[in-house]
Formats: structure tokens, C-alpha cells, sequence
């Protein structure tokens, strides 16, 4: 009743901006935003402040090394960090969080001129690309499997999976690539390594159509299938759990009592709900498996943030280093919010006391 | 005197009652057999990083003719690219790792277990910033952050590299105590402890930290894989400059020295990468174990 009369009054305004302040989104977009603040905050001091740190290594390396004047080294030492090095450090700070906000992230120290926010944003695709590919795919049949061990336990097959799973997910992500590379790939040759390497094999245009994508995937393939080795055995031991308690609901029992099919019980009853707990599982998911790309894209060759990271931390080339590691952080952050928007959607619950 | 015997006579007791208690411990766990085995894993890996470089000293000299040897009596896992022997270096390197991993377990374990408690207890404004704490870390990708950090700061000693771990895995076992410590603060005899107003530190470390005990051993035991996880990755990487020579260093030069194109490397590629798998699976097949040990009295309780 009262909802439907139209807030004309400050009060009235009031009362949105309270609602709007109090909403699932509205926090959730909150601590997303505080958290990448906070790297970016925390990468800024480490740079900028460490005694003998990155910026003042690189001014001492200019005057001992190039002879140039200490006023020169730190002007040059300036333009690239995009930093104005004669201000107070909490000057410093704003222009640098204004950058940011620009997209303004300094130039990179070892190719000259180029600026940080091209080479991240040129990576990026790839990195999106195969661990997106690979969160779905491991989701999706590790939940599958999950239900088929719930459906079937006890039984053989639910034993082999069960075991098969928690072997799987005790083995970290990248030792799973390193054993891809050398049973796959050097002991059985039964694909190309080295041809596999990179994130698209040479003359390949990027464009919409079958040779671009079957080669982005034919590249993207054995990362893909690391990551998915690294990540399924946890969805599938939470889903075979969560499927078996819900199996046990009332809700089940009156489906099958009404005499629903038993697949429509399966996917509209038990499988919906039974995914939610996974689901929970996937913000955990997703920071591990975009920072396992440091490892596994080092491995594979696959020129993606992770292998740009890795690269930018062995030169010591700390604008890239902190440029990516920020993108890193981001989209983690981004696609945690993505899961959890699709999570409140799913699960009417978590809603409550939010929006109406 | 007679003081002097009593109380020796109580140590005594105290030490056999300590023993019947293991002995029984034992004796649950070994009713999971994967579990046991485990469990036996993890020890046997754990006492042959520790006291096995006593007695087998590491294989420093380089023999050019027995480069990639498969396994023989003398080199039971072969010889890697200089020809020195694998099963002195995969005994010797696994001390620093674990070191660093239980190590990190335990600080990882100390932040989660006191800020999921005193949260939990406290309630209100306390509880609402843990938790927002622990969002915030578990959103972070750590593996980057740590090599950045380890790009940044030069990570000489083992306590700095375990404490920088040990500060980003909190976060999904201090979800878990918090979690446990609500529904064991609504129990009675945490009530009557209130009622006797004997203090929030004696409540949360003396009435409700000990019957967490299982609790915390399993989620101890998932702590150390995931630190693991970190300190491996980052050997591998080449990130931490660990002094001695250890599994993570091992699968590095077996990766850049040869195992890439050369089909002979794969005894020296594979024991360091075994050892840790090895590892890591006891302690989640460990679990099974634990949790059957502790689960009884947890489902009493609730």
C-alpha cells in the first residue's frame, strides 16, 4: 500500500537513498570497489615508498649507469611511473588514484614509449578467453558428474569418481600442466607442443569466423584442460553432498509422490537447488584459477596476463608488473560480482532484506 | 620427596594417558582405510624430509656419463641432467617446503581461528568488519599478489615468505570457525560461563576453542595444502630465493634443463612433482580420517 505513493517529499528521498544503500548490489558493488582500491593503494606504497625501492632503484641505476643528472633521472623516472616525484607522497597519491581512474597506468620500463594500459588491455582477451572457457566448462560437468555420484552412490562407478575427485583437486592446477606437457606432449607425443604454444598461431587474423576461433582454441586447449583438471574435483565432491541432502528433502519426496517424470524431478527440483551450494563455492574458484594463469601461462606459452606478469616480474618492470596485477584483481573481483548477481537470482533468499 | 615422587608418578600418568588417548585416536582413525593410508603418507613424507638428510648425504658430484639414468640399485629414481642422484635431492628438498607450508598452515590457522571466534562472539560491528576482511582477501588473486610481492621485496627467509602465505589463506577457515563458534556459543555450558561472568577471553579460548579442536585439525590439514600450493608455485616460478635446493627448484630445472623435449628427463621431472602429489593427497585423504574421528561428538552436540 504504502509503496505505491510516490516519495515527493526530502524524507521521501530520503527513504530511496536508504533503500538503494542498503541493497544486496549496492554493498556488493561497495566491498568490490573497496577492494581494488585497495590494491591499488597497497601496489602504489610498495612502489613508491619502499626504501631502495622500484622508483628509487631506477633513479640511482639512470645516474651511476647513464651518467645522467639526479634532476633528469627523476624527471624521466616521473613520466614513466606517471608520477610527479617533486610532490608530498599524499599529492603524489591523489594523482596517481586520478590516473587510475583515467586508465592512466604509466609506461612500461622495457619497451620504451609504449604505454602499460595497451599491453594489458592486449592481453587481456586471451587470459579472459581460457579461463572463462575453463569455469564453465569445469562447472558445468563437475556438476553434472556431482549428480550422476549422488544418483548412483555406493555404487562402482560413484567409488572411482569419488576417489578420481578428491585425487584430482589435491593436485595443484599447474602441476596438472606440467604433467600434460610431458606425458601428452614429450613421453606419448600425441599433440604438438611446441606448435600449441602462444595464444594464436602465426597469420591467424583475428576475426568472427572458424579458423580464428578453432585456433584460438586449439591454442587455448591444454590450459583450458589444466585448469579444468585443477578446479573439477571440488565441484564435483560439493555437488555429489548437496545433491545427496536434497534428495532427502520433503519437497522431493511430494514431487515424486505427485508422480512428476523422474528427469523433470531431477533437473527442475533437485538439480536447481542442489547447484546452489557449488555455486557459493565459485568466488574461491574464480580468484584461484585467474591466479594460477601466472603459472600455468608461464607453462604453456600462452600469451595472456598471467605470462605478461610473469615476464614483467623477471624484468623487473614494475609499471606492467602493477598494471596487470590490477587488471588481475579487477576482473576477479568483476567476475565474483557477476556470480554473485547470477547467485541472488537464483536463490531468491539472499535478496531479503534488500530490494523489494 | 613424596612431592617429588607424586608428582613425577603424575607425569607418568599423564604421559600414559596421553598415550591411551593417541593409541585410541589411532585406533579411530584407522577404520577409514583410505584415511589411514593417508595419514601414513603424510607421516612417512614428513619424517623422510626431516630425518632422511641425516643419514643419506645430498649427491653433489656431477657424472657426465650418466646423465638421465632410468632407476638402478644405486640411483633407485635415476640421475638427473649432471647425473647426480634424484632420490638424495628429493630427501633433501623437501624439507624447505614443508617447513615453509606447515609453517604458513599455522599462521593461516592462528589469524583464522582468532578473528572467526572473536567475531562470532562479538557480534555486531566486530563481525561485519572481520567478514568484510575476509571477502576482501578471499577476492584477492593471491598467487599474483604473492609473486608481485615477491618481485618487489626480496623474500630472503622462510618466516617472511610463510607469514606474506600465511596472511592471505585465512580467510575460508576463518568462515568456517566463525560458523562453528555460533552454533557452539548457543550451548549450555557457554550459557552457564556467561551467567558466571568469566570474560569473553575466557569464554572464547577456554569454553569454546577446545571443542573446536577436530574442527580446526581438518581445516589445519586443508590450510597446509593450500599453502602448498603458494610456496611450490612460487619456487617453481624461480620467485622465492630459497638458499637450498628443494622440489619446487627441482621441477624447475627438470622443466628448463630437458623435460620439454627430452623423453629421458621424465624420472627426474617426476619425483619432485610425485613427492609433492603424494603429499598433498594424504592430507586430503587424511581428512577422511579426521573428520570420522571428531564427527560423532560435533553431530551430538548440534
Amino acid at each position: 500500500m504504502a509503496r505505491t505513493s510516490v516519495p515527493a517529499t526530502g524524507s521521501g528521498a530520503l527513504e530511496v537513498l536508504r533503500k538503494v544503500a542498503s541493497s544486496y548490489l549496492f554493498r556488493r558493488l561497495i566491498k568490490a570497489l573497496v577492494t581494488i582500491f585497495v590494491m591499488a593503494s597497497l601496489t602504489f606504497f610498495l612502489i613508491r615508498l619502499m626504501p631502495g625501492g622500484p622508483v628509487e632503484a631506477y633513479i640511482a641505476n639512470l645516474v651511476s649507469q647513464y651518467n645522467v643528472s639526479q634532476q633528469a633521472a627523476t624527471q624521466q623516472a616521473a613520466s614513466l611511473f606517471s608520477l610527479d616525484l617533486d610532490a608530498p607522497v599524499y599529492q603524489q597519491y591523489l594523482e596517481y588514484l586520478g590516473n587510475l581512474v583515467r586508465g592512466d597506468l604509466g609506461e612500461s620500463l622495457v619497451t620504451r614509449g609504449v604505454p602499460v594500459s595497451e599491453i594489458v588491455l592486449s592481453y587481456l582477451p586471451w587470459t579472459l578467453f581460457s579461463v572463462g572457457t575453463a569455469l564453465i566448462i569445469s562447472f558445468s560437468v563437475g556438476i553434472l558428474l556431482g549428480m550422476i555420484m549422488a544418483y548412483k552412490r555406493e555404487s562402482k562407478l560413484d567409488h572411482i569418481l569419488t576417489n578420481l575427485g578428491s585425487m584430482v583437486s589435491s593436485i595443484p592446477d599447474y602441476l596438472m600442466g606440467i604433467l600434460i606437457v610431458v606425458w601428452i606432449g614429450v613421453q606419448w607425443e600425441l599433440v604438438d607442443i611446441t606448435a600449441m604454444r602462444g595464444s594464436l598461431s602465426p597469420g591467424i587474423q583475428p576475426g568472427f569466423n572458424l579458423t580464428f576461433i578453432g585456433d584460438a582454441l586449439y591454442h587455448a586447449s591444454l590450459p583450458i584442460l589444466a585448469y579444468v583438471l585443477g578446479t573439477i574435483g571440488v565441484w564435483m565432491l560439493t555437488m555429489r553432498g548437496s545433491t545427496e541432502s536434497t534428495l532427502g528433502e520433503d519437497y522431493v519426496t511430494v514431487a515424486k509422490a505427485r508422480g512428476l517424470k523422474e528427469r523433470r524431478i531431477a533437473t527442475a527440483y533437485v538439480g536447481r537447488n542442489a547447484a546452489l551450494p557449488p555455486f557459493t563455492q565459485l568466488s574461491i574458484s574464480i580468484a584461484l584459477v585467474f591466479g594460477g594463469s601466472l603459472l600455468i601461462e608461464w607453462l604453456f606459452v600462452y600469451e595472456g596476463l598471467g605470462y605478461v606478469l610473469y615476464n614483467s616480474i623477471q624484468q623487473r618492470d614494475y609499471p606492467v608488473m602493477q598494471g596487470v596485477f590490477l587488471m588481475i584483481t579487477t576482473m576477479v573481483i568483476l567476475a565474483n560480482l557477476l556470480a554473485d548477481l547470477l547467485y541472488s537470482r537464483l536463490d531468491p533468499r539472499i535478496r531479503v532484506g534488500g530490494r523489494d | 620427596m613424596a612431592a617429588a615422587t607424586g608428582e613425577s608418578r603424575y607425569r607418568d600418568s599423564a604421559i600414559g594417558r596421553f598415550l591411551a588417548r593417541f593409541a585410541s585416536t589411532l585406533k579411530l582413525m584407522a577404520r577409514n582405510r583410505v584415511g589411514f593410508a593417508g595419514f601414513l603418507l603424510v607421516v612417512t613424507i614428513v619424517l623422510f624430509s626431516f630425518v632422511g638428510p641425516i643419514f643419506v648425504p645430498l649427491d653433489e658430484t656431477v657424472r657426465v656419463s650418466q646423465i638421465y639414468e632410468t632407476p638402478s640399485l644405486s640411483h633407485p629414481l635415476g640421475t638427473d641432467s649432471e647425473g647426480k642422484d634424484v632420490l638424495s635431492q628429493i630427501i633433501h628438498g623437501g624439507r624447505p617446503i614443508l617447513t615453509i607450508g606447515y609453517l604458513a598452515a599455522t599462521i593461516s590457522t592462528i589469524i583464522a581461528v582468532m578473528l572467526g571466534s572473536l567475531g562470532a562472539f562479538l557480534g555486531g560491528r566486530i563481525d561485519t568488519g572481520f567478514t568484510w576482511l575476509a571477502d576482501m582477501v578471499l577476492t584477492i588473486p593471491q598467487l599474483p599478489l604473492l609473486a608481485v610481492l615477491a618481485g618487489i621485496l626480496s623474500l630472503n627467509s622462510k618466516l617472511a615468505v610463510a607469514g606474506l602465505i600465511g596472511a592471505l589463506f585465512w580467510p575460508t577457515l576463518m568462515r568456517a570457525t566463525r560458523a562453528q563458534v555460533l552454533s557452539l556459543k548457543e550451548r549450555d555450558y557457554v550459557e552457564s560461563a556467561r551467567a558466571l561472568d568469566l570474560g569473553t577471553p575466557h569464554i572464547v579460548f577456554r569454553e569454546i576453542a577446545p571443542n573446536m579442536a577436530g574442527y580446526i585439525a581438518i581445516n589445519f590439514t586443508l590450510a597446509v595444502t593450500a599453502s602448498m600450493y603458494a610456496v611450490v608455485g612460487l619456487t617453481l616460478l624461480g620467485l622465492v630465493p630459497l638458499s637450498q635446493d628443494n622440489w619446487g627448484v627441482m621441477i624447475n630445472l627438470a622443466w628448463t634443463r630437458g623435460a620439454i623435449f627430452s623423453k629421458d628427463s621424465i624420472f627426474y621431472i617426476m619425483s619432485p612433482i610425485a613427492a609433492i602429489a603424494l603429499h598433498q593427497f594424504g592430507l586430503v585423504a587424511m581428512n577422511r580420517s579426521l573428520s570420522e574421528v571428531f564427527d560423532p561428538r560435533l553431530r551430538r552436540g548440534s
